[in-house]
């Protein structure tokens, strides 16, 4: 990549996948649980495909086991983003 | 055994006359036709009017339509608030022809465009062929049997057929069923016209002499079946009866149905006989009539050989001539057609219809509905023939109030 991905272009992808899968926006936050915005295992299925496209990382499954809010997602793919 | 009678208590479509079932039945009725630029699309049908996005996403666009007619079903039929019976005593079988072959497109363009990784997570929930009595099933939580049935352009038929049986025989109190497709994509097309099935002049006129072929088109019908004496007891407003099924093979071709119309006659004739019906009782005939030249000569034949002289007393027409043929959801769309048409007494019109080719002499209710005359003071009763590539035959008998 041209430019150093930040935290916040993070932030700005993980929110725009979620809210295209249908997520509330009122209650897209942070701190939201994935329960409470209402994406399942298959949202994350597919969110692993925007962001390994997008980023160049690989993510499996077994990396969501201990996600449970938004920004867990959103700090998990940072980390790997590095 | 004696088996239980089974009522339609809410009917739910989406076809190429509009959302709803109402808009197929009064604009059908009044000779009004969908068809545009040689196919037939349901271009009233704004699937955010009716899914959320994630419900909307979750769902072939085959699946939308089955879950919007299957909402106007259910609503109808006073279901909105609460399932009437214990969830798990309903079911939901619907028809299909092809499943979700928009979905099954568009990844394999991605596949071959950019490889593996770019097909979506959501391409197998939402290609499979059960993928809209999956839906129905999730979104009113049904419990009872739950599947899809696969027959080509008779599933929708073989899907209410199958349901019926499953109220019959104790299974269920109630089930939704129906069916849905959307194959007006480029393989689709592709497809049928390399068979020569298509339209080439774009027009659907069953039964008329220059018929060239069929008009596909797309949709989905819902309707709420239940057991009578159950409905009864809820207060249910009964549209009508359910009365018999026939389901027959042709074992003659893959595609070109028996010329005599064998299959077809035999399918009709069981399902008067489950209906405890002779053919002097049946008023009203609605067609498989395709517009094609083979089917509607075939089904013709079909209708002599299992009605006798009452198959030219009667009036024969055909939903395709309005919305063309919606493959896997037209035995469906044309069930919801057929009842509302004898609630009303009215046999709608086989649209287009000017020109009599030899031997196809039946009354085919030309240009405009006609009333339906009642051979005596009971209730009218009709057939809704559907037979599809595979030689499969599905006849239903259903009668008004």
């Amino acid at each position: 990549m041209a430019t150093k991905t930040t935290p916040q272009d993070i932030e700005t992808t993980v929110m725009e996948a979620l809210a295209k899968f249908g997520a509330d926006p009122d209650v897209l936050t942070r701190e939201a649980t994935l329960e409470e915005v209402d994406v399942d295992s298959l949202d994350l299925v597919e969110l692993t495909q925007v962001v390994e496209d997008e980023y160049d990382i690989d993510l499996e499954n077994a990396d969501f086991k201990k996600v449970k809010t938004v920004g867990d997602v959103i700090d998990l793919v940072v980390e790997r983003v590095g | 055994m004696t088996l239980r009678d089974v009522v339609i208590t809410g009917v739910g479509a989406v076809t190429p006359l509009g959302v709803g079932a109402r808009a197929l039945h009064e604009r059908w009725t009044a000779g009004a036709c969908g068809i545009r630029d040689g196919e037939a699309p349901c271009a009233d049908f704004t699937v955010t009017d009716h899914l959320t996005i994630k419900e909307a996403r979750r769902a072939d666009r085959s699946t939308q339509l089955a879950i919007t007619a299957g909402d106007e079903a259910l609503a109808e039929a006073g279901w909105t608030d609460e399932l009437p019976y214990d969830s798990e005593l309903i079911g939901c079988v619907l028809g299909t022809g092809i499943g979700g072959i928009e979905t099954l497109e568009s990844n394999h363009d991605s596949l071959r465009d950019t490889g593996p990784g770019a097909v979506s997570a959501l391409a197998v929930p939402l290609m499979m062929s059960n993928a809209g009595s999956a839906a129905l099933s999730l979104r009113h939580g049904l419990r009872g049997p739950v599947f899809s049935v696969v027959s080509a352009c008779a599933a929708g038929s073989h899907a209410i057929g199958t349901a019926l049986r499953m109220i019959q025989h104790g299974e269920a109190e109630a089930m939704v069923t129906g069916g849905a497709e959307a194959p007006l994509t480029p393989l689709s097309r592709a497809a049928f016209g390399k068979m020569n099935a298509l339209s080439e002049s774009g027009v659907s006129r069953p039964f008329d002499a220059r018929r060239d072929g069929f008009v596909m088109g797309e949709g989905a019908g819902v309707l709420v079946l239940e057991n009578g004496d159950s409905a009864r007891a809820r207060g249910a407003r009964i549209l009508g009866t359910l009365r018999g099924y026939g389901s027959t093979g042709d074992a003659h071709h893959i595609t070109a149905p028996h010329k005599e119309g064998r299959g077809g006659a035999r399918a009709m004739t069981i399902a008067i006989g489950d209906a405890g019906l002779t053919p002097a009782d049946v008023d009203y005939i609605n067609a498989h009539g395709t517009s094609t030249q083979l089917n509607d000569r075939a089904e013709t034949l079909a209708l002599k050989l299992a009605l006798g002289d009452r198959a030219g007393q009667i009036p024969v027409s055909s939903t395709k001539s309005a919305i063309g043929h919606l493959l896997g959801a037209a035995g469906a769309v044309e069930a919801v057609a057929t009842i509302l048409a004898l609630r009303d007494r009215i046999a709608p019109p086989t649209i287009g219809w000017e020109e009599p080719d030899e031997g196809l002499d039946l009354d085919y209710v030309p240009g405009t509905a006609q009333p339906l005359a009642m051979s005596n003071g009971r209730p009218p009763v009709a057939l809704s023939n559907s037979f599809g590539f595979g030689g499969h035959n599905a006849t239903l008998c259903l009668q008004a109030v």
